[in-house]
């Protein structure tokens, strides 16, 4: 099937199967490797993506549901060698270890902090639940967050 | 949220970049989504491969067909067990006799032993295509009865998994150290523990394994992508299989995604990939599924400890215990049987008990093999050391606080010699219980216990007191087989001054999230004088450089001391090349009349006279004519870090098994619904002492994450196996790894007592010893009054002990 689907701004036209998960036609079609896949479940959240202002687990839709869609993935965050402040306070506050989880955590936080600029720690912790982190407990990944809002 | 205290006193004052939480250098690109993890790797016309797995814990296999798979456009081809057998030999094995007998290849030959087995592999153009070819092969099972309860593995009626071992005994061995008879003669009580079980889970690295294995026809070599953690064990695994020389197999990592000892054996999957690269002459990419993950790969070490007896005075002094270890090792010996070993790296725990005896016996079972995970066999032996304390504490009505302050290693017998002739190297252990009862307010326990009980709660304090001994020594293997000619331990780096001064550095390491990156660039960094920005640190391993020893790889909490050992003696070496070109270029000018600085050399009574780094490297490397003949310098200088070992001895089983042994003293304060089971973490306190700490951000993110992986383990995590061999936890839905929700509030400490034996004075430490499953399970015991029995407590656990 054909599909049109704009990624980080720019738009990208495809034939896909269409069982095809977006997470892997982002990954290997368009080889934006920057989103992880780390279940087959849909509970780890390391595919997190924004599509059309909303958070999705990109292996938990097919890559036919995004045509016409909009969607941001981590390579899209930063503006060329600068990065936001979030990633920066992910940096400052050593919120990430291994970093495989990292893209699906800060597409979370992008995301809660557009709807809730000032989110409690609860609001935070409840944001970043359904992204798994193997490395860091956590902590730092909210204090991360937390640094960053207003 | 978090509180770090420091205790000062304890803290030398660091000067240059060691010391300070430098921010690190790899989170750029992992912030960016620029990292390259294996499944990044790409190459054109590769085939995917997927893994027809075993649906049976236990059967022969009768029949294999992949005609119809192989008639699919678009598969590449297949690889069956028969196969394997023809093209490669069973991969060696570690243990002695029984275990050695066992024939263990990389895809099921003629029997599977687990459920989620390999069993073919087939490779096609898409993910999606090798997964659908891949339920078209048939296999015909002829189904055989299963044994997973370790303690019926020896029964006579039990199924025998492997014919060649005559039996389920992989292997087994009596440790005896001290006179057992005259410390239980002199003993005033002897307080019996009928049966621990330390419960089977692992650290489920986010990244699960994978690997892109290119062949090379011309030259006969491989090239393996991977995301192994230890290429040098993998690498002795796979070449005398296939039957190549290590030359031939060149491993290459980049950014890992977790690894915990999880990634240490997925050697077998390799040699398939390799296998298929040069059969179909085609890349072949595996990245295996989540689902594939928790069936098959690397479960931690399961342990009951049995017949347990303590010797004790009435007054809490230890003098010695006796039990009898029974491991179960699942399927088959990957890594196996070295967790019969490495427990003895901390046989007392953090006491001084000086009469022990442990019967070790490791079995098989038809479950998934197990392998190194966080913690590694001494997290199974710790758990049992500090419930030991705690039923002691209870049995003889004694604050646990006291007995492990009474009976811990004191800090005024650092060095101290174990009864197996380990050296603990430094700490103060009681000082670390100290402070961590500090952070959790241990004063106003009894005041909330009592606020507790008023809201129908019960309040529990518990404590986790555990080390995390790094560097191996590899001669302790000849205790589980004396004719392995392991022994020591080495690590490598390479450093060298470019064309254009630039300072690079290549690791044997393969970092998963340590910071390796970091680190490495400090301790260079002050060697020569300059900024950590100038260093630049080659990400991930590669086997093809001349930049990795037989043990290079990162496990067992040791990049601190042989990574950075040999980082430092490389850069040292270069400092001294660097002091040697610059007294000839300024015309035989003597090294002490010479200092770095400012990026470059200089005279120090003359400092016009100047040679930056960019001159240096230039002159060696491109402008070389007419320097002195004599003149021995390269500025590219490899040094292997060597750890002072000697070989145990076998008979007495007595020998330093680790060079360092970071500690760890955690704390935690538990809510217990006395009417579900259901309870609340509601302070926790984690001390970590690992010496000198180069970066101690870095060290506390890995004391953070070994906590929360341990208070996982404890609460949730585990793999489950119904009668019939099925896994019940085979995916996240099932085995429920902590959320941001799940954390409870944490402050961490820090003690420093650099090790006197490393060049640095750090330790390893990124283990951390399972304190936190330690510590919840004293903290339940405390509430419920009931003496806790097994290292997974669930709620329905606790409330089954309520009701007793």
């Amino acid at each position: 099937m054909d599909v049109t689907v704009t990624v980080n701004g720019t738009t990208y036209e495809r034939d896909v199967e269409p069982r095809k998960l977006l997470i892997h036609f982002l990954r290997d079609d368009l080889d934006l490797t920057g989103s992880h896949i780390g279940c087959d479940t849909g509970n780890c959240g390391a595919c997190s993506v924004i599509l059309d202002g909303t958070l999705v687990k990109s292996c938990m839709l097919l890559a036919v549901q995004a045509n016409g869609a909009s969607v941001e993935t981590v390579e899209g965050l930063a503006e060329g060698e600068e990065l936001t402040p979030l990633q920066q306070a992910f940096n400052e506050h050593h919120a990430l270890q291994c970093g495989y989880c990292t893209p699906g955590m800060l597409m979370s936080a992008t995301a809660l902090l557009r709807e809730n600029p000032s989110p409690s720690e609860d609001e935070i912790k409840k944001a970043l639940q359904g992204n798994i982190c193997r490395c860091t407990g956590y902590w730092n990944i909210l204090e991360a967050v937390k640094s960053v809002a207003k | 949220m978090t509180d770090t205290t420091i205790a000062p006193e304890k803290v030398e004052i660091q000067k240059g970049w060691g010391g300070q939480s430098v921010r690190r250098k790899e989170d750029k690109r992992l912030l960016q989504g620029e990292g390259v993890f294996v499944d990044d790797v790409k190459r054109h016309g590769m085939g995917y491969l997927h893994f027809v797995r075993s649906p049976y814990a236990h059967a022969h296999i009768t029949r294999v067909d992949v005609s119809a798979a192989e008639a699919i456009d678009g598969v590449y081809g297949t690889l069956t067990g028969e196969e394997v057998a023809a093209l490669t030999d069973p991969f060696f094995q570690i243990s002695s006799v029984p275990g050695a007998n066992i024939k263990d290849f990389s895809l099921a030959v003629g029997k599977v032993r687990y459920v989620g087995e390999p069993v073919v592999a087939v490779v096609a153009e898409t993910r999606e295509l090798a997964r659908d070819a891949s339920e078209l092969v048939e296999v015909d099972y002829e189904p055989l009865p299963a044994v997973v309860d370790a303690r019926k593995a020896q029964d006579s009626e039990a199924p025998v998994l492997h014919d060649d071992a005559e039996g389920n005994l992989m292997w087994t061995g009596l440790y005896s150290w001290g006179d057992l008879d005259a410390a239980f003669a002199e003993a005033d009580r002897v307080v019996q523990i009928p049966e621990l079980h330390f419960h089977r889970f692992n650290s489920t690295p986010l990244e699960c394994d994978g690997a892109l294995v290119e062949y090379n026809r011309g030259v006969g070599q491989w090239t393996i992508h991977t995301n192994n953690q230890f290429p040098g064990f993998a690498a002795i695994m796979m070449g005398p299989a296939m039957r190549v020389g290590l030359d031939k197999l060149r491993f290459v990592t980049q950014d890992i995604g977790g690894g915990f000892g999880n990634k240490i054996t997925s050697h077998p999957q390799l040699v398939v990939c390799c296998l298929l690269a040069r059969k179909l002459n085609r890349p072949v990419q595996w990245t295996e599924w989540r689902t594939d993950f928790h069936l098959s790969m690397s479960h931690g070490n399961e342990r009951w400890f049995r017949d347990t007896e303590v010797a004790v005075k009435d007054d809490g002094t230890l003098l010695g215990f006796r039990t009898k270890a029974l491991d179960d090792a699942g399927a088959w010996l990957r890594y196996e049987p070295l967790g019969g070993v490495i427990w003895a790296q901390v046989t007392p725990g953090m006491y001084r008990w000086r009469h022990i005896e442990l019967e070790f016996t490791q079995v098989a079972t038809n479950k998934a093999p197990v392998s190194p995970n966080r913690g590694y066999s001494r997290m199974q032996h710790l758990w049992f050391t500090e419930r030991v304390i705690d039923i002691v504490a209870k049995e003889l009505g004694l604050d646990p606080v006291e007995v492990r302050k009474k009976n811990y290693v004191r800090a005024e017998d650092m060095p101290y010699e174990t009864p197996n002739g380990c050296v603990y190297d430094s700490g103060d252990y009681a000082a670390m219980l100290d402070l961590a009862l500090e952070l959790v307010g241990y004063d106003s326990i009894p005041g909330k216990r009592a606020e507790a009980k008023e809201r129908g709660k019960l309040l529990g304090v518990g404590i986790g007191s555990t080390l995390d001994s790094g560097t191996n020594n590899f001669g302790q293997s000849r205790l589980i087989n004396p004719e392995l000619q392991f022994s020591g331990n080495n690590e490598v780096a390479t450093v060298k001054l470019d064309i254009f001064g630039e300072i690079v550095v290549t690791l044997g390491t393969t970092p998963q999230g340590q910071g390796h990156e970091t680190t490495a660039a400090q301790v260079v960094a002050d060697i020569l004088n300059c900024s950590v920005d100038d260093v630049h640190v080659r990400a991930g391993h590669d086997s093809y450089w001349n930049s990795h020893a037989g043990f290079s790889g990162t496990y067992a909490s040791q990049f601190a001391v042989t990574g950075l050992g040999a980082v430092k003696g490389a850069t040292e070496m270069l400092r001294d090349e660097i002091f040697k070109l610059a007294g000839a270029v300024f015309g035989g000018v003597p090294p002490e009349a010479l200092e770095l600085a400012d990026g470059g050399i200089r005279i120090k009574e003359s400092p016009d006279a100047f040679l930056p780094f960019m001159a240096c490297g230039a002159i060696v490397n491109a402008n070389n004519a007419g320097l002195p003949e004599d003149l021995d310098v390269t500025l590219n200088c490899r040094y292997v870090y060597r750890p002072p070992f000697e070989v145990p001895d076998v008979e007495t089983k007595k020998g330093n098994l680790t060079l360092t042994y970071a500690c760890q003293v955690h704390v935690a304060v538990v809510e217990v619904d006395p009417e579900t089971g259901a309870y609340e973490i509601v302070d926790y306190a984690a001390v970590d002492d690992c010496g000198k700490r180069i970066n101690p951000q870095i060290v506390e993110g890995q004391v953070m994450g070994a906590t929360a992986q341990a208070l996982g383990a404890a609460i949730h995590e585990t793999y489950e196996y119904d009668e019939d061999g099925n896994l019940l936890t085979p995916n996240f839905y099932d085995y429920h790894v902590p959320h941001a929700l799940d954390m409870p509030p944490l402050a961490t400490g820090a003690i420093e007592s650099p090790s006197p034996f490393t060049p640095l004075g750090t330790k390893g430490m990124g283990e951390g010893g399972g304190a936190g499953i330690h510590a919840v399970c004293a903290a339940i015991q405390d509430a419920t009054g009931q003496v806790v029995t097994d290292s997974h407590n669930p709620y329905q656990r606790v409330w089954r002990l309520l009701q007793q």
